[in-house]
């Protein structure tokens, strides 16, 4: 179909004013939201911070300098690398793997719960106890944790009282509660998912796999894991690229000498004035988790169109 | 190991609502039993009763004579075929089958030659590496059967499987279910709303009516000599016709009706006639009870005029008005050959004998 009958047939299904709405909203989305600032980090990321006098003059050039500074640091010597936030760098994608591993780990028990096994008022209630947390602001959120991973805090106190620490423990120096937090700030997006996919499996399948004589460990490696892939996927998937992209809780939970990436890229944009190299930062985290996303869905044998169903 | 199915004063119930009430059953080794009756009657219930997903309120199920009290659908010797077949969409054909193997750890090469036997007897063989969804309904179907046979149960649950299939399909896999039973040997319980799968599948029929078991027995018994209103109202086609008993003579009774005094056999429960004189009854005749009066012998006669004649190829379905009446008799007559020879509007007096009806007490009747 050529473009021109293609805009006819649209504008005579929707009207002309709708019509026109429905593709000036798009628009503005792609390019306005989406695009645009992307492109603008990519760009910002390919060239020199130079003062204001100077952008567009003949020093603004494109360059790998930020890429290269992000590797290698500001070493003068070969075969020396950037390992302060190399190591944060690392340490953010791995801690970011644990936090999904472990909300999968909590989260599908409890979707399961609600999507086959709650019945209607009581389902209900627990998903509304579930969202209700979420409706206070995450920074609330997250000092809350931090009052209560506190050395005064309720766990500390409970643990003492109970007899099993002698004196109290410090969970945010220790970073326990930068990963309670981190686990705790996406959970929604990981039940979410994993619901709606248990949710459409056939209560019959479970019970035949039963008749059949099978054990509960094996009715879910078999039924109904398989059945939630898309699902456990796509939970998966928002919750390892939010956490990785985190700021608010690791700024407030994160333990004196711990970093989380963002916040590297937080610094150069806000204390140290180069958006530049910021942007660069900002890319590089974003290219590495889409590439281990990619990865962990061609081991896993899912395609990116079930995740999105 | 002896099969037998033996339910002893079951009953399941809901809160207030009684699923099941008082049900006493004897299931032979190796009969094809079929629970009859319209939706909502209970008989799921039982069958789950008897899988193993639901424990009754009261009473004990037996098979093979141990109380199977406290013992889950996975420990017992049952296996369900789901209404909608439950087959795992995600494996492929053999996996499914070979599916109860796998959980008790047998080998894959092994399993794989169990499901190949288990393809052949179900005539889809060489089709285990398809996925479910490439089969169609029928196939589908006789996979579901495989699968459960598989774990070698002694006593097979169906839950009307046959729904979700057209009708010549329908009639088809009746045969072929049968043919599998008396091949494989075990006892089959199924469940079906569907009288013309019940009758000619089954050995043994319960007739159920609102978590009441009507009446047990043989296809043709059920049909010809209901014990129950409701067996008779909801069992083939009947033509009803209420009265009060006015004479009873031996194993026949004479009800008076709207269309006259009826003489019908009366209906007999373990041995005793169920009707006296004066009491309220319902006389049952079928349609093909009924013929046109040409002179012949008949113990009793009603005077009716036609309203519509409908033509059916082996059959004419005869509508007939009668006085005092706003329900029509239906009349089923071969078809031989000849004409009717009654035009529609004509007043005709039809009879049949007293043997070809019967009278039962009033009760509750199937919905029409």
């Amino acid at each position: 179909m050529n473009p021109r009958s293609y805009f006819q047939r649209f504008f005579l299904r929707n009207g002309r004013t709708l019509g026109t709405f429905i593709l000036v909203a798009v628009a503005f989305w792609i390019f306005i939201m989406i695009l645009m600032p992307q492109i603008f980090m990519v760009d910002f990321s390919f060239r020199h911070a130079l003062p204001p006098a100077k952008v567009g003059g003949a020093e603004d050039v494109y360059t790998l300098e930020h890429y290269q500074y992000a590797v290698y640091g500001s070493a003068k010597a070969e075969g020396e690398y950037n390992t302060v936030d190399l190591k944060v760098f690392g340490r953010t994608l791995l801690a970011a793997i644990f936090v999904t591993l472990f909300d999968l780990a909590l989260c599908y028990p409890i979707a399961y719960y609600l999507a086959q096994v709650a019945s209607g008022g009581w389902g209900r209630l627990m998903v509304l106890s579930l969202i209700v947390p979420f409706w206070v602001n995450e920074i609330l959120r997250a000092f809350a944790f931090r009052i209560m991973f506190g050395t005064t805090g309720v766990i500390n106190s409970a643990l003492m009282a109970t007899g099993v620490l002698d004196e109290p423990y410090d969970f945010i120096r220790e970073d326990w509660a930068l990963y309670a937090g981190l686990g705790y700030a996406f959970i929604l997006l990981m039940i979410f998912p994993l619901y709606n996919a248990i949710e459409s499996l056939d209560k019959n399948q479970i019970e035949a796999a039963r008749d059949m004589g099978a054990s509960w460990l094996r009715i879910h490696f078999r039924v109904v894991v398989p059945f939630a892939k898309p699902g456990i996927s796509s939970g998966c998937t928002m919750v390892f690229m939010l956490t990785a992209g985190a700021l608010a809780a690791p700024q407030i939970l994160g333990g004196p000498s711990s970093l989380w990436f963002t916040q590297i890229v937080f610094q150069w944009f806000n204390q140290g004035n180069n958006w530049n190299r910021g942007s660069a930062y900002a890319l590089i985290l974003l290219a590495s988790t889409i590439v281990m996303v990619l990865i962990a869905m061609r081991i896993f044998k899912v395609k990116l169109g079930e995740t999105i169903r | 190991m002896s099969a037998d199915v033996q339910l002893d004063g079951v009953w399941i119930k809901f809160g207030d609502f009684v699923a099941a009430r008082d049900v006493n059953i004897q299931i032979k080794e190796g009969e094809f039993f079929s629970f009859l009756g319209p939706s909502g009657c209970g008989k799921t219930t039982l069958l789950r009763a008897v899988s193993g997903f639901l424990e009754p309120s009261d009473g004990t199920v037996r098979i093979g004579g141990d109380d199977m009290a406290g013992i889950g659908p996975n420990k017992r010797p049952t296996a369900l075929i789901f209404q909608n077949l439950a087959l795992f969409p995600l494996m492929t054909v053999w996996e499914n089958i070979a599916f109860a193997l796998e959980v008790r750890g047998v080998r894959r090469a092994e399993r794989r030659k169990k499901a190949e036997e288990l393809l052949e007897l179900i005539a889809l063989p060489g089709q285990g590496d398809k996925m479910c969804h490439e089969l169609s309904g029928g196939q589908r179907q006789r996979v579901a059967i495989a699968r459960a046979l598989c774990a070698e149960p002694d006593v097979l649950l169906l839950d009307e499987p046959l729904s979700a299939l057209d009708l010549k399909l329908r009639q088809h896999m009746r045969t072929e279910l049968r043919a599998i039973q008396q091949r494989v040997g075990i006892t089959f319980i199924y469940i079906t709303h569907d009288q013309g799968e019940a009758l000619t599948m089954s050995d043994h029929v319960a007739v159920m009516r609102e978590g009441i078991i009507e009446q047990v027995a043989d296809g043709s018994t059920l049909y010809d000599r209901p014990e129950t209103a409701f067996v008779a109202s909801f069992v083939g086609e009947n033509n009803l016709f209420r009265g009060r008993v006015a004479e009873v003579t031996g194993e026949q009774a004479v009800v008076d009706t709207n269309v006259g005094p009826i003489r019908a056999r009366m209906a007999t429960h373990e041995g005793e006639a169920q009707l006296k004189p004066h009491e309220e009854a319902f006389v049952f005749v079928r349609p093909e009870s009924l013929k046109f009066v040409n002179g012949g012998e008949f113990d009793n006669a009603i005077q009716a005029q036609i309203h519509q004649q409908e033509f059916e190829g082996n059959l004419w379905q005869v509508f007939l008005d009668v006085a005092n009446s706003d329900k029509r008799i239906k009349m089923s007559l071969v078809n031989d050959g000849r004409s009717l020879g009654h035009e529609t509007g004509s007043d005709v007096t039809i009879g049949f004998k007293a043997e070809l009806a019967v009278a039962l007490p009033q009760g509750p009747l199937a919905a029409e």
